[in-house]
Formats: structure tokens, sequence, C-alpha cells
């Protein structure tokens, strides 16, 4: 019964706020509609069980993507109204796909809880003795060691690619140039000169 | 109000189909159409916990976090992608960037 409330109220949450996600006339507003969907969906995981990947959720999605989203459209100085131009063109032809797609998918998911794939399938209770971090543990670095090292390198190409493309060099300013340092001699970095006594050094002679 | 597996793909049903209507709809704006992209992908995860709890099978929890680095990584690149779009033009409308077209 609280199950079944929760449920409800969750998922309301995630399809109302995906909703103003796509809809609102702000991005600042979208963003932090995009926020709420993945906290919802991050309760909704809870319900399922899998209390880590709803951590993981919170921790990937709004701690970092949303944030890098919300930093993009603060910063690009753009006009958004005008980026709208084209909504209720193309309203029409959305909703007519979106509608044929969520009949599709729904008709396909009922039947496959009902005589398909997972016909007999019923929520798990979960095992008292192994958390569902340790579950995932067990499988992630045994059976699926190659995929994880593989996410790692889609990471790293990923914070490579991102960091090559915004970087850039502006031509008018100073830098450190460490291999000039190196490579100065010592001859022409001092010079000793002999001075007479009592007539001291003129700057004309220094340089 | 028994809860069962075919409410939660529902509810990814649901959440899909809205990230396809943001990206018809908002045809211009190029972070709305990332942020549809996170949505489909989440729906995508959805399904994935969903199925891996009723059918008893954690590798469907994997599957979800190689979806989630995916996701991350993705988001990365393409906010890098449109700056640099930005720095260039100074707009973001992508139905004129046909610079690449050749």
């Amino acid at each position: 019964m609280l199950q079944g409330i929760a449920f409800y109220l969750l998922a309301a949450t995630a399809v109302v706020s995906g909703l103003l996600v796509v809809t609102a006339r702000n991005p600042v507003h979208s963003v932090l509609w995009l926020i709420l969907a993945f906290f919802s969906a991050a309760g909704l995981f809870v319900l399922l069980g899998a209390e880590f990947l709803a951590m993981l959720l919170v921790v990937v999605y709004v701690g970092a993507v949303a944030v890098l989203f919300l930093f993009v459209v603060m910063m690009l100085d753009v006009d958004f109204l005008k980026l709208r131009e084209g909504f209720a063109r193309y309203l029409p032809l959305a909703i007519i796909i979106a509608g044929v797609l969520l009949v599709e998918m729904i008709l396909v998911s009922v039947a496959v809880v009902q005589n398909g794939a997972a016909a007999d399938a019923v929520l798990g209770a979960p095992r008292p003795d192994v958390s569902n971090v340790e579950a995932i543990g067990r499988v992630l670095y045994t059976d699926y060691v190659y995929f994880f090292q593989a996410a790692g390198i889609v990471l790293l190409i990923a914070m490579i690619g991102a960091i090559t493309l915004t970087l850039r060099h502006k031509p008018h300013i100073k830098r450190q140039n460490i291999a000039d340092q190196i490579n100065r001699p010592a001859a022409k970095a001092m010079e000793v000169k002999t001075v007479q006594s009592g007539q001291g050094v003129s700057p004309e002679e220094l340089l | 109000m028994v809860v069962g597996l075919q409410h939660y793909l529902a509810v990814a049903a649901i959440l899909f189909t809205i990230g396809v209507f943001g990206i018809f709809v908002n045809r211009k704006n190029v972070i709305i159409i990332l942020m549809s992209i996170e949505l489909i992908l989440l729906a995508v995860n959805i399904n994935f916990v969903a199925f891996s709890t009723y059918l008893n099978e954690v590798s469907g929890q994997i599957m979800a976090m190689f979806v989630l680095t995916v996701a991350a990584a993705e988001a990365a690149v393409g906010l890098a992608i449109l700056v640099t779009f930005f720095r260039n033009r100074g707009d973001i409308a992508v139905d004129d960037a046909s610079v690449m077209k050749g």
C-alpha cells in the first residue's frame, strides 16, 4: 500500500518534470526540472531495491551532469526565445510520433510481462546476507571487469576530448616557457664586470 | 495498489517518449536536445533496473551503470562542442549549422 503510494507519487513527479524539461521557456528552469526528474528516478530505483544505482544517479547526474548543464546554460549569452520559434510548427508532428511510439512501447511491455520473457517475474525479496552494493561488486569485478575497464577508457577519452575542445591559447598572453628557461645558457644569463674601485657602475654600462 | 513490472516499464516508456518529443519540438535549441537525450537514457536505465529486479539478475544494474557512464561522457563532450560552437559563431542555432557539409 505505502509502496504503491510512493511509486505513483515518484512516477507522476518524474513524468511531469520530464514534460516540463522539454516545454519550459527558460532553459535554466529546464535544467532544474531535469534535476527533479533525476531525483524522482532515484526514488524509483530505491523502490526497486537498487540503492547503489540510486545514489550513483544522484551523485553523477545531479551532482555532475546537471550542474554542467547549468554552467553552460548560464554562461552562454543566447537569446533563447529566438530558439523556440519552430515550437508550434513542429508540435503536431511531434505529438503524432510521440503518441505512436508510446502506444507501441506500452503494448510491447504489457505483452512481455503477460506472456513474454518476463511472464512469471515477481519482485524478488532482497537477500538479507548480501547487500545491493556487494551483489553488484561481485559481478562487476569478475564477469564484467573488461567492460568496467572499457568504461574507464570511455571516461578518459571524454575528459581529454572536452579539455582539448574548450582549451584555447590566446596569442597576446605571456606564459611561462619552461623549455626556454632551461635551455638558456649561463653565458647569456650573467656577466662579470670588473669595477674600478671608488668609481661605481653607471646604468648605461649595465645594459 | 500492487505495483508490477509493467508499471515501471510504462513510466520508462513515457519518459522515453517525452525525450523523443523534446527532440522534435526543440529542433533549434541544442541544449534542450541534449537534455532530452539524458531523459531517454534515464528511461533506458529505469527499464534495465526494473527488469534486473524482477528477474533477480543483477547484471541489469551493471548495464545501467555503463549507460550512466556513457551518458556522462556524452554530456561532457556535447557541452564542450556546444561551447566551442558558441565561441566560433556567437550563436547556438543548430539548424543552420551546415559548415561541415562539404
